[in-house]
């Protein structure tokens, strides 16, 4: 396939990025070789911001692994969409076993795989080992065995697809449901509709405070640098950890073209920051090109909507605001903007 | 089948003590069982222990309700528990202590057993002489082997050592030799003294 | 090699004779003994080539088990009590997977209350897992059971329970004849699975299965089982050639033949009751004992055959199905079905109470005159039991039975007996 070469301002927009690129640095997406370890055909959604991101998070880690390796996946949507038998989407080794165990199953993986490869004479294992949840399965029910595997250090990658509901089982809250937010468990009725307001369970934070190698967050409005992050943690040992940015158009009521826009939206607000870390430190933060009001973020999706509604809460959405400049301060997400004293790791590197 | 029960505190070695016991009737070529009345025993909580042996196989799991010997390694569980119980009139018991029965106030039990099978052995002394710290197992061992003349000195030093190396095997060695020495001597003496 | 050694001990040398891959452990009473020695032969290099990890419970001790058995590797953890509830889901997943991952489950009681002694419920709360369970009568067995799991698990592609009663066999010390590596690996070939995690053949495990074969997949795990009916005696036969000794096997009679009355009983209590049939055998009481070696699966045939000709039948076990009564009494009643037999169910030695000769006598005499209840709870003290009624009647809030009843009681018995 020939390759054009394009200049910026032929394109106006960061989406066709890729073709600014020199050949050997572009996506694959529509190379006939590319890896494909997620076959299309699956029965995700129409806009399906997981489907999206483990096509290009496994691509890229079948690429940095020379195609040695193994998938474990949570129970959800991805491993419900993607397998009926006899059907499968997975062209690599691919097991789901429990809701709450990824990443245990994932370290057992690695640990026959570490015995193989000693018995076979070799230093260090070929084939490795990603393990894949949504936030349910990794903030909620698979959080200990999560935390384990961190503390363990096993030679294990685990992508979180962060769709923040449990969409699989019909929209209900996880501990990373945003606040005021609608789900079938957080209904938009009584003094303060939908979700409590709280923190959520920041996992990237956590996964950092295990001062593992590696803890990277990623949206699927940059796939590029989604890419580049599995990339880079394949190219490392011990626990890793990439928490990846989903908009789920079914759960969030938002148009299914609105997908990649919203995860935009997210990083741009300062609401989602995308980040890395390694050894427990802030290593780069990817900077807000355009900063954009939380509004625009929060009108695109039916789940805010009682926010906008008859009896508008502009102090609920003052208070996204509020949430959105604190990431800004705390991880310097502007500009040439330094992250704010006393965070971990805030000196850029 | 021999049966044996040791009583003492957590932190003494009584299991340790009973399952030395049963090592050193195996090499004998015994069977022997020896298992602790388990729980969850804190550092100075009463503790028991069992030993059986045999020349079959020992099949039986109760705890031993009606002993042959009694290993008594804290002498201030007497006031708290009621130890000889179920002891056969045949049955010897072994006590930690440097005092004699009477002086302990045991005179009118001691009475309705063999006297010849009522050993006292200041077994901590030992155990700090040798050892360096309050582990009376061993020289009850050395005591209880000398007394009953079921196990040999030799058997109880490779139970010790199958146990124990280096400094801490050879301490508990002298322990269990010393004890056995001195109830030897005190057996020779009363025996002298009957004759 | 005999030696003087503690159960404990004994199967850990006889799971690192096995030559595990991955060993996962997670600590629980009564079966820190056992992982804690693998751990330091895996660290001393004594077992070579196998990972061993420190879990962070015993849910993640299951899961990593699946994990390392589904990449192919000899995998082996073991538990008890409130561990193997923790890892149920995925102990289920494992046979439901067909992984054929080795477990000790160091019999125990379950809470609440908290109690840390031994007796059957454990495993029998996981009859119904599809694992394999096979119960060992001594520390001899427990150790020979060991090195046959792995052999019954990965010809069948089905995980085996090996129960040994908690602290009665795991921390008791006794002659055990440890088998040499010569004879285990003459006995136990490498672990070839079915399936496996392989980036050179990719396949899918533990995808969704609907109505349309869901049924199949589920009588497959039960056909599983009765082919295991016919490969346990045979591993026990092949066991038997190369180490000299009967261990394992589906059940095993003792004094049977003409026996009238007959016992059955799991586990280490055989033992008693052995010691107890001898001395009522001496009174000339027609009486045996038949050991139920593998509960699951479950020997019809072999009950059936060996119980036929007995008037009546005494199932004493250290469990009990709350609401209905024995656990092992119902599989024995299905056994003997249209077969004109009293059945008694002994419910005994619950949470570490000692099962003696002297209630065994009591018990088992009264069985022999027919004037034992259908479901007898051994040695069970019923004025405290009436006491608590009394005052649930009386008092509302009547607070928690543990306490109260032990405060009937009075103080805590002397740890003699």
């Amino acid at each position: 396939m020939g390759h054009q070469d394009i200049k910026f301002y032929q394109t106006g927009t960061f989406t066709v990025g890729n073709r600014l690129l020199p050949p050997e640095q572009r996506s694959v997406q529509a190379d006939m070789e590319r890896t494909n370890s997620l076959n299309s055909g699956h029965r995700a959604c129409q806009g399906c911001g997981e489907a999206l991101g483990a096509r290009y998070a496994i691509d890229a880690a079948m690429r940095a692994t020379g195609n040695r390796l193994v998938a474990v996946n949570a129970t959800g949507c991805l491993e419900v969409f993607s397998t009926p038998y006899p059907e499968t989407s997975w062209q690599i080794p691919w097991i789901h076993s429990l809701f709450g165990n990824a990443a245990a199953v994932a370290t057992g993986v690695a640990a026959a795989n570490k015995v193989k490869a000693r018995k076979a004479g070799l230093a260090l294992p070929e084939t490795r080992v990603i393990a894949q949840g949504g936030d349910g399965g990794t903030t909620d029910i698979g959080f200990g065995c999560l935390s384990g595997m961190f503390e363990r250090n096993d030679d294990v990658l685990y992508i979180c697809y962060d769709n923040q509901a449990y969409m699989n089982t019909g929209v209900q809250r996880s501990s990373a449901t945003p606040p005021a937010a609608r789900t079938a468990t957080t209904m938009p009725v009584g003094d303060e509709p939908g979700n409590e307001w709280g923190q959520g369970k920041n996992v990237p934070l956590i996964a950092m405070a295990h001062g593992i190698p590696y803890v990277a967050t990623a949206s699927v409005s940059d796939l590029r640098d989604l890419e580049y992050k599995v990339t880079k943690a394949m190219n490392m040992r011990g626990a890793r950890y990439i928490h990846i940015f989903v908009p789920c158009p079914l759960g969030w009521g938002s148009a299914s073209q609105d997908t990649i826009k919203l995860a935009r939206l997210a990083k741009e607000t300062g609401l989602f920051p995308v980040f890395e870390a390694e050894y427990g430190e802030v290593t780069n933060v990817s900077k807000i090109r355009q900063k954009q009001p939380v509004e625009a973020y929060l009108r695109l999706q039916r789940r805010f909507a009682h926010l906008f509604g008859k009896k508008p809460r502009l102090d609920v959405v003052a208070r996204f605001q509020e949430m959105a400049d604190q990431n800004i301060r705390k991880f310097g997400l502007l500009g040439s903007d330094r992250a704010a004293v006393g965070f971990p790791g805030s000196e850029h590197k | 089948m021999f049966q044996v029960r040791i009583h003492g505190r957590g932190g003494q070695g009584v299991v340790t003590g009973a399952e030395m016991l049963s090592i050193a009737a195996f090499l004998e070529g015994r069977h022997a069982q020896a298992f602790p009345s388990f729980g969850s025993e804190r550092t100075g909580a009463p503790v028991v222990a069992f030993c059986r042996i045999a020349d079959k196989e020992i099949r039986l799991r109760e705890p031993v309700m009606q002993p042959d010997a009694l290993i008594i390694q804290d002498a201030t569980l007497l006031a708290q528990i009621d130890v000889f119980s179920g002891l056969e009139t045949e049955g010897y018991v072994i006590l930690n202590t440097h005092r004699s029965f009477e002086e302990m106030g045991l005179g009118e039990l001691a009475r309705r057993f063999r006297p010849e099978r009522l050993v006292t052995i200041p077994a901590t002394e030992l155990a700090l002489k040798h050892v360096g710290r309050n582990a009376p197992n061993v020289p009850m061992l050395g005591a209880f082997a000398a007394a009953s003349g079921l196990i040999s000195l030799e058997s109880v030093a490779s139970a010790i050592r199958q146990k124990f190396s280096g400094k801490v095997a050879d301490g508990n060695i002298a322990a269990a030799t010393e004890a056995y020495n001195a109830v030897k001597a005190a057996r020779e003496v009363a025996h002298a003294q009957a004759v | 090699m005999l030696k003087q050694c503690e159960g404990s001990h004994a199967v850990a040398e006889a799971v690192a004779l096995a030559r595990p891959e991955v060993i996962c452990a997670y600590p629980i009473s009564p079966q820190t003994h056992i992982v804690e020695g693998l751990g330091e032969m895996v660290k001393a290099g004594e077992i070579q080539d196998c990972e061993y990890i420190n879990v962070e419970s015993e849910f993640a001790a299951m899961s990593v088990a699946i994990g390392s058995s589904a990449t192919g590797a000899r995998t082996y953890t073991a538990t008890a009590s409130q561990g193997l509830l923790f890892m149920v889901e995925a102990v289920y997943n494992a046979s439901g997977l067909g992984l054929p991952i080795v477990m000790t489950v160091a019999n125990r009681a379950l809470g609440a209350p908290i109690n840390i002694w031994n007796d059957h419920s454990d495993s029998m709360s996981q009859r119904d897992c599809g694992w394999i369970q096979l119960f060992a009568e001594n520390n001899q067995e427990a150790a020979d059971l060991h090195i046959q799991a792995f052999k019954i698990a990965e010809e069948l592609s089905l995980p085996v329970m090996v129960c040994m009663d908690g602290f009665i066999l795991t921390h008791a010390y006794e002659r055990v004849d440890m088998p040499t590596q010569e004879q285990v690996d003459a006995f136990l070939p490498p672990y070839v699975p079915r399936q496996v995690l392989d980036p050179r053949d990719p396949v899918s495990i533990g995808a969704m299965v609907g109505p349309e074969a869901y049924t199949e997949v589920r009588y497959l795990a039960h056909a599983k089982q009765m082919q295991a009916l016919e490969l346990i005696p045979k591993v026990s036969r092949e066991f038997k050639e190369i180490f000299g000794r009967d261990s394992g096997g589906l059940v095993r009679p003792y004094l049977l033949e003409d026996a009238d009355t007959v016992v059955i009983a799991l586990g280490s209590v055989l033992g008693t009751i052995k010691d107890t049939i001898d001395e009522m055998r001496a009174d000339g009481i027609s009486i045996g004992v038949l050991g139920i070696n593998s509960f699951r699966p479950f020997p019809v045939s072999a009950i059936r055959r060996a119980l036929s000709h007995a008037k009546r039948i005494v199932v004493l076990e250290k469990s009990f199905a709350v609401g209905i009564g024995g656990i092992v009494a119902t599989d024995v009643r299905m056994a003997m079905d249209g077969l004109d037999q009293r059945i008694y169910t002994v419910v005994a030695g619950l949470g570490g109470r000692n099962i003696t000769r002297a209630s065994l006598h009591r018990v088992l005499r009264m069985a022999m005159h027919d004037q034992l209840e259908g479901l007898h709870f051994m040695d069970l003290e019923w004025n405290i039991v009436n006491r608590e009624l009394d005052r649930e009647r009386q008092t509302r809030r009547s607070g928690p039975i543990a306490e109260n009843i032990l405060r009937d009681l009075g103080q805590t018995k002397s740890n003699v007996g």
